[in-house]
């Protein structure tokens, strides 16, 4: 499957920005994801340019000409050291362990293909972090970070939460968004209040 | 996160304003007051209120914010990382626990501000599961003394159930009557129907009904990243506003990193680091509140001459017999639109093999219904499947349709499973906690049964295209409590058994972990605590 799901045409949760669905902090908060993308300030050019091509491989927007920045935000959180709460014992520290990882995913590519991770198509790239997911790495920059561990629970945990916490992303799938103070009325299934979504019939199966 | 201190010359902020403020009593560090209370979760936050509304002198200190929910709280999952323990541990062994959002709490409040509000019961032969079922450990409890602290703190959160539930001795009736079941919840309920087993709408802890200040809950479904309305009843918006009212001070943003001993090894009061700088408040009890994690990295990094290898540790079990649930679920497509967002996570719930014991393992487990927010699903979508791409955002686009169903399944308390200081450290220079977890056999026998288990409820239920995922949920033990010093931390009520005028009063000192949510129990076992501590105050010495 290439082409973007298309299952809820016309609906846009930045629709209700001025209804009761959204207060103040929360228009704060998601004003400044939408107006304010942080400038580079941690990963150097390389790696930027790595985690750019990753970001594309995970979560591709091809359709968007103006897609949801997903590097941005993950450089701002190494910049400000945002930790999880987390540090897998086989792990370094998070700024480390994407450091790290990134320069082994693009020697990685090299390695398989004599290109960088970047210089590489989709389809390419994937194979790419097929590789990383079978734990099946060649190239010495690996030394003891574990491929999939990295891969799964770094690389691509942070990607999607990046990308499914953007209200583009909330439209996409159909999401309430936010809701306070407004919540719900109609809970029961097949049921939806008219500040929900409306899923287009022929998209169903 | 915010980094100003709100409870502060002699005000705390109104959880239940936008901006205003309360009065709040203010000891100087100084002044030797009756109990420093490390934590204002479930359990440094009820022994909180209680003690202060006995008339004792009460400071309860807490690492993270103290927050105004109207008002601080956005409906966004990565605004509200803020509310998590997101310092970092380092976790290792066979099967490495996932902390912050999963389990740990940093604001006023603790966990309970993020809680998910299941408030289920121990099943009462869990207080003796050694003795009456034949694993575990038994409390040094009894479950009818337990069973009226839970009809306190019950109360005490105006939870919402039903009339009739359906599983363990007859109980009096929730306080608050029971929400209507979501969409994602019926789903449960059709699949335990058809399997021909019961299932009840959750007990959950927001109010279906006005209650003071608080509105009853419009079912926003954001409820385990902060409730933005006071809906739900965290310790935050009921016990905490309590303890200041009863003359309690609240320290926030206020780290402490240890517990200061004299030469005859008693506890004289706790070292905290609060804006910017290291201060110290004298105390003659001090009880550690911290958590699972907190507690023992708190004791073991408090030495003293009588107590060499950290504080009440002589037998070398804090940090030991750590405990999870074992959280793994079943998730399918429904034809139906489910929109699972809607309402509180968890609105059904199946106890049947807690109470059922013609199984292969031991232990029970409860099966709950499931809304997670979109990141917090891509998340566990691409760490399970792999799925990446447009494959991806596929899977996700039927977010509408999905449904759930995942367990808190009880896992056995292992000496093996423990929190150790590692010889890092963090920007305090306090040491970094270094977890060491793996399940047992019968931990693997549990979840076995369980997946089948639901993968039969969930197809039941009409849902295909099944997955599986697996993780934890909760944190229990630590610093057990026992019958005697040689093998427990703390006796029947919290009381170190090295250090009389220690306590500990969290989910560390309980012995095991049943299978449902451990807050209401942390809750009720801090409620009966603090009555024991107020009986053996005014008892004639």
């Amino acid at each position: 499957m290439t082409s973007p799901p298309r299952r809820y045409p016309g609906y846009d949760v930045l629709d209700k920005w001025n209804s009761a669905s959204w207060d103040d902090i929360t228009r704060d908060v998601v004003g400044r994801r939408l107006h304010d993308v942080p400038q580079r300030r941690f990963f150097d050019q390389d790696e930027w340019a790595t985690l750019q091509a990753l970001c594309d491989t995970i979560m591709p927007q091809p359709e968007r000409a103006d897609p949801i920045p997903l590097a941005p935000f993950i450089d701002a959180v190494m910049a400000e050291n945002r930790t999880s709460g987390t540090r897998y014992a086989e792990l370094p520290p998070m700024r480390e362990a994407w450091r790290r990882g990134l320069a082994a995913l693009d020697a990685e590519a090299r390695c398989r293909t004599g290109r960088g991770f970047a210089e590489l198509a989709l389809e390419d790239r994937e194979a790419v972090l097929k590789r990383l997911d079978d734990e099946d790495v060649q190239a010495p920059e690996w030394q003891d970070l574990p491929p999939r561990r990295l891969f799964r629970e770094i690389f691509a945990k942070e990607i999607v939460r990046t990308y499914y916490g953007h209200p583009t992303a909330w439209s996409e799938i159909g999401f309430g968004g936010p809701a306070s103070p407004r919540g719900y009325v109609r809970l029961s299934a097949n049921r939806r209040d008219r500040w929900e979504a409306w899923e287009a019939e022929e998209d169903l199966k | 996160m915010t980094t100003e201190l709100r409870a502060t010359d002699g005000r705390a902020p109104d959880v239940f304003s936008t901006d205003g403020s309360v009065p709040m009593r203010s000891f100087a560090d100084s002044e030797t007051v009756d109990f420093a209370i490390v934590g204002t979760g479930a359990g440094g936050g009820v022994l909180a209120a209680k003690l202060a509304e006995a008339g004792f002198s009460t400071v309860a200190f807490d690492a993270g914010a103290f927050y105004r929910p109207l008002s601080d709280f956005a409906s966004d999952e990565l605004e509200q990382e803020k509310l998590y323990w997101n310092q970092e541990r380092i976790s290792g062994g066979s099967d490495a626990i996932e902390f912050g959002s999963n389990n740990s709490g940093r604001s006023v409040g603790g966990s309970t501000v993020h809680f998910q509000m299941v408030t289920l019961r121990f099943r009462p032969e869990w207080f003796r599961s050694r003795s009456l079922l034949g694993y575990g450990k038994d409390w040094p409890v009894d479950w009818r003394e337990m069973w009226t602290y839970y009809d306190e703190v019950e109360r005490a959160l105006s939870i919402s159930g039903p009339v009739r539930y359906p599983w363990g001795p007859k109980r009096g009736r929730y306080p608050y009557r029971p929400h209507e079941v979501n969409a994602a919840g019926m789903v449960l309920a059709h699949g335990a129907e058809a399997l021909g087993i019961d299932w009840a709408p959750c007990p959950i802890s927001t109010v279906s009904a006005p209650r003071g200040r608080a509105h009853p809950c419009v079912y926003r479904g954001f409820c385990k990243i902060g409730c933005s309305t006071n809906a739900k009843q965290s310790i935050l918006n009921t016990y905490i506003p309590r303890a200041l009212a009863a003359g309690a001070e609240i320290r926030d943003l206020a780290m402490v990193g240890r517990v200061e001993t004299d030469a005859a090894g008693r506890a004289t009061g706790v070292h905290y680091q609060r804006d910017g700088a290291w201060h110290f408040q004298k105390a003659r009890n001090v009880v550690v509140a911290g958590y699972s994690i907190e507690t023992p990295r708190l004791l073991l990094n408090s030495t003293g001459p009588a107590h060499p290898d950290g504080l009440a540790n002589g037998n070398g079990l804090v940090g030991r017999s750590l405990m999870v649930h074992s959280n793994d679920a079943v998730w399918g497509v429904m034809d139906d639109e489910i929109r699972w967002y809607k309402g509180p996570p968890s609105m059904a719930v199946t106890e049947h093999w807690n109470y059922e014991d013609d199984k292969d393992f031991h232990g029970g487990y409860a099966v709950m219904s499931q809304g997670p927010l979109p990141a917090d699903f891509a998340a566990a979508l691409v760490t399970h499947t792999g799925a990446i791409g447009m494959d991806l955002r596929h899977k996700m686009a039927l977010y509408n349709h999905m449904a759930g169903l995942k367990i808190v399944g009880e896992v056995l308390p292992d000496l093996r499973n423990r929190v150790e200081l590692s010889d890092e450290v963090d920007e305090l220079g306090l040491p970094l906690a270094r977890v060491t977890f793996g399940y047992g056999e019968n931990d693997r026998a549990l979840t076995r049964h369980a997946n089948g288990f639901m993968r039969e409820m969930l197809s039941a239920a009409g849902a295909r295209d099944l997955f599986e995922t697996e993780g934890t949920a909760h944190l229990m033990g630590g610093c057990p409590m026992g019958f005697g010093p040689e093998d427990s931390v703390v006796d029947r009520n919290g009381r170190a058994w090295s250090c009389d005028n220690l306590w500990i009063c969290d989910g560390s000192v309980m012995p095991t972990g049943g299978g449902v949510n451990p807050s209401l129990t942390i809750m009720a076992n801090a409620a009966r605590i603090a009555d024991r501590i107020t009986e053996m105050a005014r008892a004639p010495s």
